[in-house]
């Protein structure tokens, strides 16, 4: 990544265009404070009591008293510790369902790019079609669906309907068509492995790039999804931590008089939910970033 | 396409043509073996695409009274949709903000990748990351953060107004909630549409650059006339994406209604009305004909812009 300096000859500007990216790097600074905005407040007023977030002095700096971890006690006490429960929910949604997803999506993927059969053009016709359905307008007929079956209300609701994921497929299939060669299958064929030990040992490896995108894809799609569980659940308990802010939400902007302590929840809620994604967003960088390209090159 | 002239050899002379009967259960087994990898993505999509989509199809045939029970009703909750005001409003406003919207977004992260791409050092790489950190950031959380900013008691809108004294607008009352909401989402997604074409550009052979230089191109040149036309697929890529997911535009409004003082209506957009008419009203099976109109029109615009764009090699080819 910071091989740049050692390398002066790279499609990089040379050295009298620094002058000349200032104007450039202006407008990107304007931009990063543009982008910034929404997560300064938040992390300015997680540090906030809900009557320093109504009468402070200022909407984008420190109030007098500096008060975090008063904050994050009350956030993680509130309501019997319901908010760690959400946390809770949420991981373990993302978590199934982006692995579930992931999993079916890389043998699907790698099914389609390495062997011919009757039927393999038209299902990928289907399957490319399906990219362009909104899943969203699939939301209410689930439901529906799922009420029937009485699995409304469980947390297979909303974790079996994120096992979808054509776009997924339609990756993990252009990527293994590039990345895995039909040489090295066959040579492992030859040597007497089974399809599937052909999969797991020669090709999976090679995927590596690919699985680890469409995993963290998939895994932020469902940790960041809203209307499905929203529609789902009706047990708080079950909520992942954007329905349970959603609600929190909704209910102190009912109540504007005794609502006021839900309001620093809020906040410092919204901020300790987006943790988790900002760091694995920050550390697998070079998967994603490499990942996304599979979908644009085509 | 894809087999290579060794693996042509390697089958032995004449295997295309001649086929013996072990080469033809060899076969047989691999075509199993390609359907045993699909399958389990097969049942999924079938499950739960395929069966959720016949279903409301089949529900919004029909209608359900308290007097006259569940009838099977033809297209009466068609009729009923596109003639209802207020899922015409909601479609009405949806297509006015993709067409805003969309172009808006596009147009930053483009001028934000190219700009990435030629500059290198290390504050573009910087705030590269920033603009791409609010895709990491739920949908929900986007929307109540901006919420609180563009509240007159919570944001800085009101001491900016207030030390020219005058009061803050409420970004979100009748009048400004469309261009409240257009910067909400333009925050949220222009990040991850930047990347795409980032990628895109960062995929380009740098021999090109050269050889433009050598014609003596300058850099706008070589921006508008050799980047640009070669990123065309991943414009469109996201040009979809920003279709499909505007369209169905729920979120957001969704979550900013309760602080919007009226501004965001329960029919504010046919998901929401679709949605509303659901779970507030247990009206089904219109709520089933909304859904599914709503998707079948989804598709086939995209469809059809696909069709219309189409390139050998791209998406749909």
């Amino acid at each position: 990544m910071t091989t740049m300096t050692t390398t002066p000859r790279q499609s990089g500007p040379r050295r009298p265009q620094t002058r000349r990216n200032i104007a450039p790097q202006l407008f990107l600074a304007l931009l990063v404070i543009y982008f910034l905005i929404p997560l300064w407040w938040m992390v300015i007023n997680s540090s906030k009591s809900a009557a320093g977030l109504f009468g402070g002095t200022g909407a984008m700096w420190f109030a007098k008293d500096i008060d975090y971890l008063g904050n994050l006690q009350d956030l993680f006490t509130y309501d019997g510790g319901i908010y760690l429960r959400w946390l809770g929910n949420s991981a373990l949604y993302a978590l199934a369902g982006g692995i579930g997803s992931t999993v079916i999506a890389v043998l699907a993927g790698y099914g389609f790019a390495k062997f011919a059969f009757r039927g393999r053009n038209l299902s990928f016709a289907l399957l490319l079609g399906s990219v362009m359905v909104p899943l969203t307008a699939l939301v209410i007929p689930t439901f529906i669906l799922f009420a029937n079956l009485h699995l409304t209300d469980t947390i297979w609701a909303v974790i079996l309907p994120s096992l979808l994921n054509p776009f997924g497929v339609y990756l993990m299939r252009v990527y293994a068509g590039d990345a895995v060669s039909d040489d090295l299958l066959d040579a492992a064929r030859v040597d007497g492995a089974g399809e599937f030990r052909t999969f797991l040992q020669v090709a999976l490896p090679l995927m590596r790039p690919a699985v680890v995108t469409v995993l963290l894809l998939s895994m932020v799609a469902t940790w960041n999804n809203f209307f499905l569980p929203l529609a789902m659940l009706s047990d708080n308990g079950l909520f992942p931590v954007t329905v349970g802010l959603g609600l929190w939400q909704s209910l102190a902007s009912a109540n504007n008089g005794g609502g006021h302590s839900l309001w620093s929840l809020i906040v410092i809620g919204s901020l300790v939910s987006i943790i988790p994604l900002v760091i694995a967003f920050l550390s697998l960088q070079k998967y994603w970033q490499g990942g996304l390209t599979i979908g644009s090159l085509k | 396409m894809t087999s290579s002239p060794a693996i042509v050899s390697a089958r032995g002379p004449g295997a295309a043509r001649v086929r013996t009967p072990g080469q033809r259960t060899a076969q047989r087994r691999k075509a199993l073996t390609g359907w045993m990898f699909i399958a389990p993505f097969g049942v999924v999509f079938l499950l739960f695409l395929v069966a959720p989509l016949l279903y409301a199809l089949g529900l919004s045939l029909f209608t359900k009274g308290l007097a006259t029970g569940t009838q099977f009703a033809w297209f009466a909750n068609y009729i009923a949709a596109f003639t209802d005001p207020s899922f015409l409003r909601g479609v009405g406003f949806v297509v006015s903000f993709s067409l805003v919207l969309i172009p808006i977004q596009m147009a930053v992260s483009l001028a934000v990748a190219l700009v990435l791409d030629a500059v290198t050092t290390r504050f573009a790489r910087f705030s590269r990351l920033v603009i791409f950190l609010p895709y990491a950031i739920p949908a929900v959380i986007g929307a109540i953060m901006w919420g609180f900013l563009y509240s007159p008691t919570f944001g800085p809108l009101g001491q900016l107004f207030g030390l020219v004294g005058a009061h803050a607008p409420s970004l979100l009352d009748g009048d400004h909630v469309f261009g409240g909401l257009i910067n909400v989402v333009t925050w949220q997604w222009a990040g991850y549409y930047m990347i795409i074409i980032y990628a895109a550009l960062q995929g380009i052979d740098p021999t090109i650059y050269e050889a433009a230089k050598i014609d003596g191109a300058n850099a706008r040149q070589v921006a508008f006339r050799i980047k640009l036309p070669l990123v065309t697929n991943a414009l469109l890529l996201i040009l979809v994406f920003a279709l499909i997911g505007t369209l169905q535009f729920f979120t957001e409004p969704a979550v900013l209604r309760p602080v919007s003082n009226g501004g965001i209506t329960p029919d504010f957009t046919p998901n929401l009305y679709a949605y509303t008419t659901a779970f507030s009203y247990a009206q089904f099976n219109y709520a089933s004909a909304m859904s599914f109109a709503l998707g079948i029109v989804v598709f086939i615009c995209v469809y059809i812009f696909l069709f219309l764009t189409r390139k050998r090699g791209s998406f749909l080819s």
